[in-house]
């Protein structure tokens, strides 16, 4: 018990970075094993009785030739991208200007309002994409991207409009009075002041509805079957199964090309994103 | 130039009436300073000329023309905030040169103008920093720059100099009078402390829980308090009141003093002054204690100037005085101002 | 001087439309810049959501064009099938598993994320890739990690001699192998957002409380219990909520590992709704299912309220 200072501190500080390291390992174990799956040679993967943790053959790039000129993972990612442009655009489109309405214009039934639009986002789509499948059938857009591009904003819109108003509550009301005293009018003023000084959190949005398209899978199961319309989080899963027949090393690829870049531009949003979930929680 | 007026305005916000019926004129190029504590309306009252707010009811008047239902741009006034109010994402050049773009001001002669501006408040040097790399008090200036560079027909100030350390605050409130002298633009000013209110305002209207109490110069509203709401708040320690029968009595601290401090000839009235309590300021003593009879039982405050060195200790019971003509006689019941009562 | 003025008042006014008064009047201008994303969420949302609630009382399905009210035929009928009640234990053992490891764990590392050392920066990133990638392509890679044959799990615990050759488990061929599997990766992919959210309550408590509970000799235990844990709960609250409502609604992890086997021993309301509505057809008996879904939702969004009025008196 009565242990010197320092002793404790080195045990202390043992505990610590063991505790933070089996967090990390349990974290990234999958990710570094896709990464080290997708030059690993079939004949390698395939056998019980290699080490799976090295390379017993040597590694190869035939997976990301199957991905990439066999199976049309160029284009689920090209879909996935295009997808993702145009629900950023009707996102950001939509959700600017509701955030600071609910920030700025709407006072009390404004704030009543803007719980509800958050609330929305709890609406997962498990409820909704048996009618929405019926709705997009009507409508002709099924098997095609475009069903993903109407349905998506559904649930980026409301988060978005959310993070918004956070970001616009925080702008000095000072700016836009001056702006407005200056020779504007109160939406001149949002769009000559509010909008440049908020552009990190317009990039936040940004990224947050990019990763939310990448992520979604139920409705993009539900509206397509088509393999050229997919995006990359059901075109893999789906299409690279061919009944019980799994090709690891692309599977592995294709996930691994499909997570990573988008999780490092993530990254460097967390906080602000993080502050969004959490508002007025704690004060 | 112009003159503002307002109207029996008023702003309630549910049954909170934070402006309740103000009417006020200014003078042409005139700076006329809005006094009050916090809460009082001041701002309101300014937000509402400036157009910020909508009032509940009443009228505003710029140049003689209702603007009641004019946008705050087409008021033809100009405002420093507080927080001034700076964009930060712009330069000082171009700070200074928004409102000149917002009216449609020809781009080539744009620059002529924000040099004439900058150059007014010695900031030529720092157009092209951006705010954050300013001091408060160049931010201040800049502030200024940009109110100016349009020539507005009234400025509007809310509590501008709040954001400055003591030092600064009295040479910028030195700045700020002289820059009002030379353009002579009608003015109204906010602020919640009287030394600025009285250096600065050229009429002081005090405020307090949405209404003007008085209105008038700092001479005015300093020796004849309309009120014992503005004999209170103006004047550091406050102004004395003690309650007597039907009224109140007050005096200030600095008119009250030993009764040897006299003349023989002067017409005063003496005061039983126990003392509880004496601090030494320096250039003043304060003394704090208790009236005593005939008076009732008050609490006051002497302020006694380093020129008078009679000895004060604390305990001991003294004969001070108070010139007639320095006791202000108030209504116990309304709080007005009366004409004077025997003592 | 005073005609200029007047002149150019006049100028300016007329330098405006007849709309003007659509971006100078806060009562017009607010419900114009909210109003197309209201509109939106009431289509796209609102719409299905009736929809939703209109097919679950009728007898549609993929094929046919004609409604008929059934009333409540369809949730009588699905509430008595074994696989609807299979369905909905597992969707509360899943998502109440799940977040207790999750509200735990989460402490626990935010606690330890709490302090700073060196490559915090890539711990936080590697902590937080379960929940940035794809969910179903990182259950594609814990597939392919339970794997039957090839699992790396069974190779290492062969290798350390815990199991034989002959009795490597089946993770995900084995009832309650597969719910702890499933559970597991659920915990995987909800832990890293309840701990930056649960990291981002405890950096906000100002640092003289600790300070104050150090000076009143507190203990690392008392200080966590007493002073740490009461300040963040309504954080920790918050946290749980969305941890929940993603536990409660997800089916990708249930598609992508076992699609609800072996046998419907980890089927859950959600992918149920979508093998009987979507691939079976049956829109009318799917839209009942998830419709189970929304007293639970309901649930969730009550108590956020009550989280949210109760920060905006305090």
């Amino acid at each position: 018990m009565a242990l010197p200072n320092a002793l404790r501190r080195v045990r202390g500080g043992a505990v610590h970075f063991g505790i933070v390291a089996m967090f990390t390992v349990f974290a990234a174990f999958p990710f570094y094993w896709m990464l080290i799956t997708t030059f690993k040679r079939t004949s390698d993967l395939m056998n019980r009785g290699n080490n799976p943790f090295v390379y017993n053959e040597p590694p190869t790039l035939e997976h990301l030739k199957v991905l990439f000129f066999e199976t049309m993972y160029g284009r689920w990612l090209w879909n996935t991208a295009l997808v993702g442009a145009v629900v950023v655009a009707i996102t950001l489109l939509l959700a600017i200007p509701a955030g600071y309405a609910l920030a700025r214009l709407t006072g009390r039934w404004g704030e009543q309002l803007g719980i509800g639009i958050f609330l929305t986002y709890l609406i997962p789509p498990t409820l909704l994409f048996i009618p929405m499948s019926r709705v997009i059938a009507d409508l002709g857009l099924q098997d095609s991207i475009w069903s993903l591009v109407l349905v998506y904003p559904s649930f980026t819109i409301p988060f978005c409009t959310w993070l918004m108003m956070g970001f616009f509550k925080a702008i000095p009301r000072d700016l836009e009075e001056a702006a407005m005293i200056d020779g504007h009018s109160r939406f001149g003023a949002f769009v000559k002041i509010v909008i440049p000084i908020s552009m990190a959190g317009i990039l936040t949005v940004v990224i947050f509805t990019l990763t939310l398209v990448m992520q979604e899978f139920v409705y993009a199961l539900t509206f397509i079957s088509a393999v050229s319309q997919m995006t990359v989080s059901v075109g893999v899963p789906t299409f690279l199964v061919h009944g019980d027949v799994y090709f690891w090393g692309s599977l592995m690829a294709g996930s691994f090309i499909a997570s990573v870049p988008i999780a490092i531009l993530y990254n460097f949003f967390v906080d602000r994103f993080i502050a969004g979930f959490t508002v007025g929680a704690i004060k | 130039m112009a003159t503002v007026e307002t109207r029996d305005i008023r702003k309630h916000f549910g049954d909170v009436r934070a402006v309740d019926g103000v009417d006020l004129s200014t003078q042409e190029g005139e700076l006329l300073v809005l006094l009050g504590p916090s809460g009082c309306g001041k701002t309101t009252l300014l937000r509402m000329i400036a157009g910020l707010e909508k009032p509940t009811g009443g009228q505003i008047l710029i140049g003689g023309q209702v603007v009641n239902e004019l946008p705050p741009r087409d008021r033809k006034i100009a405002m420093v905030f507080q927080s001034y109010a700076l964009y930060p994402h712009m330069t000082v050049f171009n700070n200074i040169a928004f409102p000149l773009k917002a009216q449609g001001v020809p781009k080539e002669a744009i620059p002529q103008k924000v040099e004439w501006a900058a150059s007014l408040f010695g900031i030529e040097r720092l157009v092209h920093r951006k705010p954050r790399e300013l001091s408060g008090g160049e931010r201040q200036r800049v502030a200024l720059a940009r109110a100016l560079v349009r020539e507005p027909a009234v400025f509007l100030f809310d509590e501008p100099l709040s954001n400055l350390d003591a030092k600064l605050r009295a040479s910028a409130r030195d700045e700020l009078k002289q820059f009002q002298r030379r353009i002579g633009t009608t003015s109204i000013y906010v602020t919640h402390d009287q030394v600025e209110a009285m250096g600065l305002g050229d009429r002081i209207a005090v405020m307090q829980l949405g209404k003007v109490r008085q209105i008038g110069t700092a001479q005015d509203v300093y020796d004849e308090p309309a009120d014992t709401f503005v004999g209170a708040f103006l004047g550091s320690p406050p102004m004395n009141l003690v309650e007597r029968d039907d009224h109140i009595l007050g005096f200030r601290p600095e008119q009250f003093f030993p009764r040897e401090a006299f003349g023989h000839a002067d017409r005063v009235v003496t005061l039983p002054f126990r003392v509880t309590r004496v601090e030494y300021l320096g250039a003043d003593r304060l003394l704090y204690g208790i009236l005593g009879s005939p008076f009732p039982e008050a609490k006051v405050v002497a302020k006694l100037p380093w020129t008078i060195t009679a000895p004060v200790e604390p305990g001991e019971r003294y004969s001070f005085a108070v010139h007639e003509k320095e006791l202000k006689f108030f209504d116990k019941a309304t709080g007005l101002r009366t004409g004077p009562r025997p003592i | 001087m005073g005609t200029l003025e007047r002149e150019a008042v006049v100028v300016t006014g007329a330098r405006r439309g007849r709309f003007s008064f659509l971006v100078d009047r806060e009562e017009w201008l607010g419900p114009l810049m909210i109003g197309p994303a209201v509109l939106y969420i009431v289509l796209v949302v609102g719409f299905p959501f009736f929809l939703a609630l209109f097919y679950s009382v009728s007898s549609v399905t993929a094929g046919s064009r004609t409604l008929e009210f059934v009333g409540l035929k369809n949730f009588i009928g699905v509430v008595g099938t074994t696989k609807f009640q299979t369905s909905l234990k597992n969707t509360f053992i899943f998502a109440f598993v799940s977040q207790a490891v999750v509200i735990v764990l989460a402490t626990v590392l935010a606690l330890a994320l709490l302090k700073d050392f060196k490559g915090k920066w890539v711990v936080r990133f590697l902590i937080l890739l379960p929940w940035v990638a794809p969910i179903s392509l990182g259950t594609i890679g814990w597939l392919w990690i339970l794997d039957s044959i090839y699992s790396v799990i069974n190779w290492t615990l062969e290798a350390l001699g815990l199991i034989s050759p002959e009795t490597w488990p089946m993770w995900l061929g084995i009832p309650h192998l597969a719910m702890g599997s499933v559970i597991t990766v659920h915990v995987w992919r909800l832990l890293p957002l309840a701990t930056v959210i649960l990291l981002g309550g405890l950096s906000s408590i100002p640092a003289d409380i600790h300070d104050a509970a150090a000076v009143d000799g507190a203990s690392f235990w008392r200080h966590l219990f007493q002073i740490t844990m009461p300040l963040v709960r309504p954080i920790m609250l918050v946290a749980l909520l969305f941890g929940l409502v993603f536990a409660f609604t997800d089916m990708i992890v249930i598609f992508v590992l076992t699609r609800g086997g072996p046998y419907d021993t980890t089927q859950v309301l959600a992918s149920l709704a979508f093998f009987t509505g979507i691939q079976g057809g049956d829109l009318a008996e799917g839209a009942a299912i998830a419709l189970f879904l929304f007293p639970l939702l309901l649930a969730a969004a009550i108590v956020f309220l009550r989280i949210a009025r109760r920060a905006e008196v305090t």
